[in-house]
């Protein structure tokens, strides 16, 4: 049984977050795998994911991965998705009319093309590069999202009580991550939503429930506050 | 707020970054995995990694380059230089690139950037062109490391690489390259304007100011630069704090 099984359907490149898991946890066992056994006995789950939905769909769904995804969920394996291991959680995407794992209610949309920010310059897709990530909800979440209260179990409202998910532990609010998507998620459940970013209009960048945390940004990618977002995976114990 | 990229570009021949004058004169700047580190701890966003190897035999050096950096760095990496063909992109992405740079073979063989992005995503796509003027607000695309004219129409080229599934374009000045007199603002807004994919902008830059005018003036959404960085005369942070004071949201 492995520590940590990268789950591998073939889209993409894997190796990034493979070093950068290694260099969080230089003694774990990690397994980059598309065997449901390892998966399904590995003690978390990071569930990565480039490339257009139609293609990852099919090659989860070939591959006789969807299930042990669900299961693992469902099990309570601390699990983190990244960028398309997040966007195939929800039950559809405009990105090939595809339909996706189901595992939340909500859609992936794809960003508008001939947006321009403040100062008039185009906004180019994919959004590409570094942008924040600001935790709690955004109260000016585009249409389709009813973001009205957080949820008892994750975020923070501003000045608020409640616990900061383990997460985000020794992240400033606001830090940088670095995105490269031209799609993003649009859940039903405003209760999941951990974190949003501006592209120029709020978006769902991170979301949480139980034993699941998943991102659209790359933290094997983000430099220091991506390997802490890691780390606090790897050290992350759900009730 | 999306930052605009300062992107350090790392030109590698036997195993060594080197930095020349419009394409010839190569100058010395040291160990590849070196400058990497170097760059990451002054916080580049991303790098760039550029294989101008002449010959064949010495292709592998790259690879040991990039998976050293790989294991060090967790940041962008793009590589580019002597792709051809898928199994190529595969490759590259395996030691550790996350991005690969198509230049001339995009030429040669178009298809190969839309069955590169198909297989692996457009993300990691990034078609790299090499720009000459030729008259005003006219310039054409060259290859085999700017020797070669195609007569293709720059502006052309981008709109169609972004079809095919580039998912960004890496613009170089010909003209402008190892000249430190900053980039070429019209190429670069005349290609950016006319996509809706980012565009680096590159060759020409001297100095801090170079870098700024390229994002407001130039409308590019990431700025690449050499020898300024490779030569000690400023740092990524020098760079990104001007900008910051230009009023450029930048990360830092």
């Amino acid at each position: 049984m492995v520590d940590i099984a990268v789950v591998d359907y073939g889209m993409g490149n894997l190796r990034s977050v493979q070093q950068a898991v290694r260099k969080v946890a230089p003694n774990a066992d990690i397994a980059v795998t598309g065997e449901a056994a390892v998966i399904a006995s590995a003690g978390r789950v990071i569930f990565p994911g480039q490339g257009a939905a139609p293609d990852c769909m099919r090659e989860i769904r070939s591959r006789g991965l969807d299930r042990v995804i669900s299961d693992v969920i469902r099990e309570g394996k601390p699990f983190l998705g990244i960028c398309m291991g997040l966007q195939v959680l929800f039950e559809h995407s405009e990105e090939g009319d595809t339909p996706c794992l189901g595992v939340f209610s909500g859609q992936v949309r794809r960003f508008a093309s001939g947006l321009s920010d403040a100062q008039g310059n185009k906004l180019k897709v994919p959004h590409m590069g570094w942008n924040q990530v600001h935790r709690g909800v955004n109260p000016q979440l585009p249409q389709g999202v009813e973001t009205v209260a957080l949820p008892p179990t994750g975020g923070k409202l501003e000045g608020g009580t409640t616990p900061e998910h383990p997460l985000w532990s020794g992240i400033e609010q606001d830090a940088r991550f670095y995105f490269v998507h031209s799609y993003y998620v649009e859940p039903r459940d405003p209760g999941l939503v951990q974190a949003t970013s501006d592209y120029p209009r709020p978006f769902v960048c991170a979301v949480a429930k139980e034993n699941l945390f998943a991102v659209q940004f790359h933290p094997e990618k983000s430099a220091a506050a991506g390997l802490k977002l890691l780390q606090n995976f790897i050290n992350w114990n759900p009730a | 707020m999306l930052a605009k990229r300062i992107i350090p570009c790392l030109d590698v021949t036997a195993g060594r970054v080197v930095k020349g004058v419009s394409f010839v004169e190569l100058r010395d700047a040291g160990d590849p995995v070196e400058i990497a580190r170097r760059y990451d701890e002054q916080g580049a966003d991303e790098l760039t990694f550029l294989d101008i190897t002449a010959s064949s035999d010495d292709r592998g050096i790259i690879f040991r380059i990039i998976e050293q950096v790989a294991e060090q760095v967790f940041i962008p990496l793009t590589v580019g230089g002597g792709v051809r063909e898928v199994q190529d992109v595969r490759n590259l992405l395996n030691a550790g690139a996350d991005k690969v740079s198509i230049n001339t073979s995009a030429v040669v063989n178009p298809q190969l950037v839309a069955d590169a992005s198909a297989r692996y995503g457009s993300q990691c796509i990034v078609v790299a062109i090499d720009a000459k003027q030729t008259a005003p607000n006219k310039w054409e695309v060259f290859t085999h490391g700017g020797r070669k004219a195609t007569g293709l129409d720059a502006v052309e080229w981008a709109k169609k690489m972004q079809n095919m599934g580039a998912g960004e374009i890496l613009l170089t000045s010909m003209d402008k390259d190892g000249q430190k007199s900053g980039f070429d603002l019209a190429l670069t807004r005349a290609v950016t304007d006319a996509l809706e994919i980012p565009v680096i902008a590159s060759g020409g830059v001297g100095n801090l100011q170079h870098l700024a005018d390229g994002v407001k003036l130039g409308g590019a959404d990431a700025v690449l630069a050499a020898s300024i960085f490779h030569f000690g005369e400023y740092t990524v942070q020098q760079a990104k704090q001007f900008m910051a004071q230009q009023g450029i949201e930048v990360r830092l």
